[in-house]
């Protein structure tokens, strides 16, 4: 019953099958974006962590960051997964612990994609112009409070778009965290496939899969127009809801020879 | 005014056997001067010739090669002890430079931060003062800069010369003892220098803050200073009164480089 053609025969009583499953699906779904959501979140905030790290005065403080990243950059998330299930609860009192499905997904979602997130954060941080960097100089304020006040806040604006790439990617990455006993969405459709066979089963991933981004780029681009708009480049949120339906950080670029400015950004 | 308790008969600035290279390339060699209190220091000469370097180091934006510069008699960047050369920590550094204030060529205003903001910032985080007292200070000086209407706005709503004028507002927020002026209306369109221009006059004549400018704008360059040093690859080839620099130069290379500008 596979094929494109079962496809088709088979798209009344597999849409009820999908019907029928749709209370365990739909918390897959929920599983997904709570992996998704905390995951992002613990991901945010290595990411800021480290990323400002590598560029702290301290070369101590910036050799530590600089090993973490490469370390969880470096290595393979399956690996990070199995190992927080499988080899954690094996360590010896008091490191060993038996973390539950749901918090091995999201450390191990968080530290990869956070370990990329830093290298967006430091690469936001050294776009900031120099200038802005005297000025705080000049004004004597000290480093550390130029950095929260001044930078990051310009930083913020530069990265979100990046951010935004690597959450949705960690959406997607998320259904691995199935072969650790979560039920997530990728794990209550491979049930589905049992019967309706994989043509159908694995479309409606898809499409599931692409709903759940598409929340997040909406989300994203309305957080990049916020930024945008807090240092005067860009309308404000308010007057351009029409703009969070795109692809993330493809607007706002003045000069741009493919899409032309927003109407109010920037003066000639 | 705040006077400068450290040494008041010393020297405002002093640059002692100053040495600046970028790299192989010698900015400044073996450079020596000094600056009183109160006194207007209009640097000129040819790009290149180091004029901004001096300004960037009084302001420890560039870490000095050789040699010392004092600041109100207290070492800046670095300090001689005992026949050694000690770097001055950063601490000590903030604490020289909190008295002296820099406008750039490019403003460098903050643009996640309202005018207003922009100018309370570092007397709120750096002075100690409370919020009140600098926004009260900070309306002083946008009415003298001519921006009062303008508090609430943020800088990308400004044009240049505007967002210039918030910037020596900004300095001098901070009551800086020395002004260092780099090129301030260099990036402004023709019509824009005067406005700002205007301002510098009114706080020159009517403050003693030190000032060392580098400009292109020669008639304001003869209003304003006391003393202008002519540069040429990294060494004062000639100093003056305005008056004389301007209307009877001695060396070639001043007279070739005033033929040039004006």
């Amino acid at each position: 019953m596979d094929g494109v053609i079962g496809f088709f025969e088979q798209l009344g009583p597999n849409l009820q099958i999908l019907g029928e499953r749709m209370p365990l699906i739909v918390e897959g779904i929920w599983v997904t974006a709570q992996a998704t959501a905390l995951g992002g979140l613990l991901a945010l905030a290595i990411s800021i962590v480290f990323g400002v790290a590598q560029v702290a005065k301290y070369s101590v403080v910036r050799i530590i960051a600089r090993i973490f990243v490469e370390f969880f950059r470096g290595t393979s998330l399956v690996v990070q997964l199995f190992w927080l299930a499988f080899v954690l609860p094996q360590l010896p009192y008091p490191f060993g612990w038996q973390l539950a499905p749901l918090a091995i997904g999201v450390l191990a979602l968080g530290l990869n994609y956070g370990a990329y997130g830093a290298e967006v954060v430091r690469g936001s941080i050294g776009s900031v112009p120099k200038g802005q960097y005297e000025a705080i100089s000049a004004l004597s304020l000290s480093p550390v409070r130029g950095m929260f006040r001044i930078i990051i806040p310009q930083a913020w604006a530069l990265m979100i778009p990046s951010l935004s790439n690597l959450w949705i990617q960690l959406l997607k990455g998320s259904a691995i965290v199935s072969t650790v006993l979560l039920y997530d969405l990728y794990f209550r459709i491979e049930q589905v496939r049992d019967q309706t066979g994989t043509w159908f089963a694995f479309l409606f991933a898809l499409l599931a899969y692409y709903l759940i981004a598409w929340v997040i780029v909406i989300l994203m681009n309305a957080l990049e127009v916020r930024a945008k708009h807090k240092i005067g480049r860009g309308p404000a949120l308010s007057k351009s809801w029409g703009t969070l339906f795109r692809s993330p950080g493809s607007v706002i670029t003045e000069g741009s020879l493919f899409r032309a400015p927003i109407s109010g950004g920037g003066k000639a | 005014m705040p006077e400068n308790t450290a040494h008041p008969e010393s020297p405002h600035i002093e640059f002692r056997d100053v040495v600046k290279r970028f790299g192989d390339n010698t900015v400044l060699n073996d450079l020596n001067f000094t600056v009183s209190k109160g006194e207007r220091v209009t640097l000129i000469g040819p790009s290149g010739s180091g004029k901004t370097t001096i300004l960037r180091l009084v302001m420890t934006l560039e870490e000095l090669t050789g040699g010392y510069i004092h600041v109100g008699g207290e070492p800046l960047q670095y300090d001689e002890k005992g026949g050694k050369r000690l770097r001055v920590d950063d601490k000590q550094r903030r604490r020289t430079t909190t008295q002296i204030g820099m406008v750039f060529q490019h403003f460098n205003l903050f643009p996640n931060m309202s005018v207003l903001e922009n100018i309370i910032e570092a007397p709120v985080h750096v002075m100690g003062l409370s919020k009140a007292e600098a926004v009260t200070k900070a309306e002083g000086l946008l009415e003298k800069v001519g921006m009062g209407e303008k508090r609430d706005f943020n800088p990308s709503q400004l044009s240049g010369g505007q967002q210039q004028r918030v910037a020596i507002a900004r300095a001098l927020a901070m009551d800086p003892e020395i002004l260092l002026l780099d090129e301030v209306t260099s990036a402004l369109d023709p019509e824009l220098v005067g406005e700002v221009l205007g301002v510098l006059k009114d706080i020159a004549a009517e403050t003693d803050i030190s000032m060392l400018i580098v400009t292109h704008e020669m008639q304001f360059a003869k209003e304003v200073s006391d003393r202008v040093m002519m540069f040429d690859q990294g060494s004062i080839v000639e100093e003056g009164k305005p008056d004389l620099i301007f209307s009877e130069p001695e060396n070639q290379r001043t007279r070739d480089f005033l033929r040039a500008v004006l």
